[in-house]
């Protein structure tokens, strides 16, 4: 192996080495940060896609809703008194609560106003009982549902994963997006490795040349150039990356402080957050060996 | 008895070198070199000569291993060395020590590093060459241009660098092309005279020159004339050759 003052320039000499900097390799430190910024953005998308769709779904893939609809308070109230009493004694049913009143006018208020929805006086719209039950199996829907319609005929059983299914797809379709993003700058910045490496290889093949004539072998060339594409990456890696990084925070942010659950849950966790930190780090070593193989295989066709 | 193509005074056993009916051809051209056969033993020091064009600077690729020979074979240190896989032949590089005739030193290194760069393609740990490179710089007279680039350097001081280089790692064999065309006749003299001290340590020699007056300042160094590609001495002569052609 060639020691590491061959590429420094060794201790009598300054930060020149065997292989200087050429344009090509300022180039693709740019050009590496701006692909590391775009993946760790494109992560952070994903991995924050991803959290949400599995959190949603974990919610929803076993809750439902009944719903009691009828303009005499007194039958709706006895209706969803059986319904709930059907909830409760079936074996797939692992809790069932009622909503209460208060809450459902809560949130009607926006779309009703204060007046109509407000309270419970003369003019109030009457509201439908609602009742909130997690199945302790999602097999168990059908038999569930014979059970509350055989307590309240009228009653009206939603499951939330199928009103919800448009959210999870789209949720899906982001994580796709985001993991296929993340594929071609991937191989993006592989092919700048590799395009980069050759430029280099063709800028310093007389030094290269040289270096066969001393006995150099062909794997003490190549990790020349592997560590130096392995730098550049790391610098223009690391500088993209933290910018990544810091969009990603102060997206995290807002999304947060607009109080809705289902942004509220589209944040990244501590070990989301180091699988981004580690993207620059991985980028490097994948850029030094699309080195390594570009200079070995460049190499096997000289003598 | 000889090898087939090979006279029998030129079979030695122990050759450091040994070239038998090697030839040459570039692409699909002429043969730039043709038949050549000899032999170098130990400590054997040859000056190779002949006109422009003769074939001096292809002979001595074929020797350092920068080409392949299109037909015959070559033992470098008692091995074949044309059918030798590329893996194996750092090996044999890094036992010549050459001097190229455009010096072809590293531009981003310093005279110091550049010197040091056999020593350290073959591993040495940095302790270790301190005192070769250093010697090689007074040797040369470059101790105080060690931390200039090659272009701020004179052509007679990028040559000595270039010899420097070649001989600091104490080469088997060290190859030579035209090593003393950009100096003036007393560092010549001093350059051969390092060349001289080695070959009486035991390195072989081979250097090809136009100048016919440094053949006279190694008494025990033979010649070996080339003329269109073949050579007309294989065995060496061990006089004042006269040029060819002339």
């Amino acid at each position: 192996m060639i020691p590491r003052a061959v590429l420094s320039g060794g201790k009598r000499q300054g930060a020149a080495g065997v292989l200087a900097a050429a344009g090509a390799t300022r180039a693709m430190t740019t050009v590496l940060g701006i692909m590391l910024f775009l993946t760790v953005v494109a992560g952070a998308l994903g991995l924050a896609a991803l959290g949400a769709a599995k959190r949603l779904d974990r919610r929803l893939a076993n809750r439902v809703t009944v719903q009691l609809v009828d303009g005499n308070p007194q039958a709706r109230d006895k209706a969803a008194a059986a319904a709930l009493a059907a909830l409760r004694t079936h074996s797939g049913v692992a809790r069932a609560d009622p909503v209460p009143e208060a809450e459902l006018r809560r949130l009607l208020r926006p779309w009703l106003g204060s007046d109509a929805a407000g309270d419970t006086g003369a003019d109030a719209l009457p509201v439908p009982a609602m009742i909130d039950a997690d199945l302790s199996d999602p097999a168990a829907l059908p038999a569930v549902r014979a059970s509350v319609l055989a307590a309240a005929p009228g009653a009206r059983l939603d499951a939330q994963a199928s009103w919800m299914a448009p959210v999870a797809r789209v949720l899906d379709m982001s994580v796709a997006l985001a993991a296929l993003m993340m594929a071609l700058t991937t191989a993006a910045t592989l092919a700048v490795a590799a395009l980069s490496v050759r430029s280099g290889l063709d800028a310093h093949r007389a030094t290269i040349e040289v270096m066969h004539m001393l006995g150099s072998t062909d794997h003490q060339v190549a990790r020349l150039f592997q560590r130096r594409a392995g730098a550049d990456a790391l610098l223009g890696g690391g500088i993209g990356g933290l910018a990544g990084l810091a969009v990603a925070w102060a997206a995290g942010r807002q999304l947060g402080e607009t109080g809705s659950e289902l942004l509220g849950d589209a944040t990244l966790s501590a070990w989301q957050w180091l699988v981004l930190a580690c993207l620059p780090p991985l980028f490097a070593g994948l850029a030094a060996l699309a080195a390594w193989r570009a200079v070995l295989a460049d190499l096997r066709r000289t003598l | 008895m000889a090898r087939k193509g090979l006279p029998e005074d030129l079979s030695e056993p122990r050759s450091i070198v040994q070239f038998d009916q090697v030839s040459l051809r570039y692409g699909g051209g002429p043969e730039t070199l043709s038949d050549i056969s000899f032999a170098l033993g130990p400590g054997a020091f040859r000056f190779l000569t002949g006109a422009s064009g003769a074939g001096k600077t292809s002979l001595l690729k074929l020797l350092y291993l920068a080409q392949r020979p299109s037909r015959g074979t070559i033992r470098l240190f008692g091995e074949e060395a044309v059918t030798v896989p590329r893996d194996r032949l750092p090996g044999f590089r890094r036992r010549i020590g050459v001097v190229f005739q455009d010096f072809r030193l590293v531009p981003h290194l310093s005279t110091w590093d550049n010197i040091a760069l056999p020593l350290r393609v073959a591993g040495l740990a940095e302790s270790e060459i301190v005192a070769p490179v250093e010697e090689m710089l007074a040797w040369v007279g470059l101790t105080d241009r060690s931390q200039a680039r090659p272009a701020t350097l004179s052509g007679g001081e990028q040559q000595r660098v270039a010899i420097a280089r070649a001989v600091v790692a104490r080469p088997e064999l060290l190859v030579a092309d035209e090593p003393t065309g950009n100096v003036d006749a007393d560092m010549a003299e001093r350059l051969m005279q390092l060349f001289d001290a080695l070959n009486r340590l035991g390195t072989t020699v081979v250097v090809a020159t136009h100048d016919l007056h440094l053949i006279g300042r190694i008494p025990q160094a033979e010649v070996m004339r080339l003329a269109r590609g073949r050579l007309l001495d294989p065995a060496g002569l061990h006089r004042h050759p006269v040029p060819v052609g002339a």
